[in-house]
């Protein structure tokens, strides 16, 4: 797990130069929702360039879509995509890497950019696998600004009619949107119990701790009958001070001095990792 | 009469080929009456998905189900398919390139007295508007099965519109010319060309009818296939007659009419003429009122065609 906890905060200065590179990014929730990813990605989803068309995956969606440069970090970390030519053409002119997933990409199974989308099409996607007698997870990561997208919560009512149990949803708690903290722009301030009262199975960890992550993806796994919503409780913005809990970084290319003082925040923060 | 309305006929066809296609699933929103499809419900519970009066969440789904190689059929109004749901359709459906069939039932004024919120007069502007998501809207009960069955054989998102009362039949049981994607001549003419589609192709081969006793020579297109529209026929068809007519129960911006004139225009310019319901909302009543009312009827788009002929 060491290792992956260093390369969470790799797959950071990866996404930052992406972003650098291509003069645009959601830099804020790309940097919450990294260890969410790199769970998913290198412990617990049955994914590969191997067996991308294989029936028998694990499915994912971003729903927050806008974090689509830390996902193309780790898409390529993963051998689905090439990192440099990521780097080199991000939201350039005729480009494939667009600024939200984009599935004529390898990895990326739907399209997505608009909020609220995701946990429905998850929900048909496990449905669809229950269908055809497939035992595949589908994971679907969401930012919590997108909970007041009111399709959100008919997911959350369909997932919870067809017992969807090998759907789990994890939302991205960095508890920050464009204007500022969720609280103040739409509450969700007693999250646990409105996505209990749905019918799931909830479980609530520190969204950056990987151990704490790993294990929940666990319990989702054990939890039969329901699916699981994982409230992923996060920093937005994390690995370096320059950025953390900032709303103004929520969409930010950070100036030469601001990205020199990240990169070294963190190195430290990687090599704390063992 | 015919009295077999052609939202039984989807019912009928896709449970046909349920039978042996277990890939085929049938969403409804609250709406399997409507659709006339509790029918497939009952017989193919596990092939049926109900998720409730939320046309964004019936799409949504129906798109994931695509992306595990279902073969989805969404049914809702048409009124809430193409507006409450019309970014599902755009990005689920349309962008993600998923094979969603979205089926608005109850379209155009079906609803009549209910008023402006159940009416789909724009369902074609919206859904034709949308990169990568076909428009049909088929003319009779034959012509519907031979499009249902077409669209079970590809892969790619359609929205298919259908009225909710019967309409007489264009075509007979053994004689329903059909061509994917191709529109269908349904009357061949030398003076005025009239193109119509969904309920309103009948009406527009009577009038050829009435037309025909007046020594006017009217050639009647059944344009089905709205999106990817059959330019080929419309300029064939322009080229040959003086003026062009188009009929279509839907607002005046946006739908066949535009699309027709558009095409006119740029390749053979002659006068076309639209009948279309106003823009604003329609007077209350059943179907055949409004038609009547709006000159959306035989004697109506006779009128119209020997005015662009004058």
């Amino acid at each position: 797990m060491s290792n992956l906890k260093a390369l969470a905060y790799k797959l950071r200065k990866d996404t930052i130069d992406i972003i650098m590179e291509g003069g645009g990014g959601h830099i804020g929730g790309d940097m919450s929702v990294m260890e969410i990813l790199v769970d998913l990605y290198f412990k617990q989803m049955n994914i590969s360039p191997d067996n991308q068309d294989s029936p028998d995956r694990d499915f994912f969606i971003l729903s927050k879509g806008h974090s689509v440069e830390a996902y193309y970090a780790v898409l390529c970390e993963k051998g689905f995509l090439d990192y440099e030519e990521v780097k080199s053409k991000f939201s350039k002119f005729g480009s494939q890497y667009i600024g939200h997933p984009n599935n004529k990409l390898p990895g990326m199974e739907m399209n997505s950019g608009s909020l609220g989308h995701g946990l429905p099409v998850s929900v048909g996607i496990a449905l669809g696998n229950r269908m055809n007698g497939k035992t595949s997870r589908t994971y679907v990561v969401m930012g919590d600004g997108e909970l007041a997208e009111g399709s959100v919560w008919e997911g959350f009512m369909a997932g919870n009619m067809y017992h969807l149990d090998k759907l789990c949803a994890v939302i991205d708690r960095n508890r920050l949107q464009i204007s500022g903290s969720t609280e103040d722009v739409m509450a969700h301030e007693d999250l646990f119990k409105r996505v209990q009262s749905f019918g799931w199975h909830v479980i609530s960890v520190d969204g950056n701790d990987l151990d704490e992550l790993d294990k929940a993806f666990e319990e989702a796994k054990q939890t039969k009958g329901k699916p699981t919503c994982i409230i992923a409780n996060t920093t937005k913005g994390k690995g370096s001070k320059v950025m953390e809990n900032k709303a103004s970084w929520h969409h930010h290319v950070p100036s030469l001095e601001e990205y020199e003082q990240i990169v070294k925040d963190l190195e430290e923060c990687r090599s704390m990792q063992g | 009469m015919n009295n077999i309305p052609n939202r039984k006929v989807i019912c009928d066809v896709l449970m046909e080929h349920a039978k042996d296609d277990h890939d085929i699933v049938v969403l409804c929103s609250d709406s399997r009456g409507s659709a006339s499809l509790t029918p497939f419900f009952e017989n193919f519970p596990e092939q049926a998905v109900e998720v409730g009066i939320a046309e964004q969440d019936l799409v949504s789904i129906a798109a994931g189900l695509a992306k595990v190689g279902k073969k989805p059929f969404a049914a809702s109004p048409a009124s809430f398919l193409s507006t409450r749901s019309y970014e599902q359709a755009k990005v689920d459906c349309a962008y993600s390139n998923m094979n969603v069939k979205l089926i608005g039932i109850s379209g155009g004024v079906s609803y009549g007295a209910l008023g402006m919120s159940h009416h789909s007069a724009q369902d074609i502007a919206a859904m034709a508007a949308i990169p990568n998501m076909r428009v049909y809207l088929p003319s009779d009960r034959h012509q519907t099965k031979y499009l249902i069955e077409a669209l079970l054989k590809d892969e790619k998102p359609a929205y298919i519109r259908t009225g909710r009362n019967p309409v007489e039949d264009t075509y007979a049981e053994d004689n329903c010319p059909f061509e994917m994607d191709k529109a269908t001549i349904v009357n061949e003419g030398s003076d005025v060309t009239i193109i119509a589609c969904g309920e309103m192709v009948k009406p527009s081969l009577d009038a050829a009818k009435l037309l025909e006793k007046e020594g006017i020579s009217a050639e009647v297109i059944d344009m089905y296939c709205v999106k990817p529209l059959d330019t080929e026929a419309i300029i064939r068809s322009a080229k040959k007659t003086k003026a062009v007519i188009t009929v279509e129960e839907h607002a005046p911006f946006g739908g066949l009419g535009s699309m027709v004139a558009q095409v006119v225009s740029a390749n053979c310019p002659k006068k076309v003429l639209e009948i279309a319901l106003p823009d604003a909302p329609v007077i209350t009543g059943t179907s055949r009122e409004v038609f009547d009312y709006y000159g959306m009827n035989a004697e109506g788009i006779a009128k119209k065609a020997k005015e662009a002929l004058s």
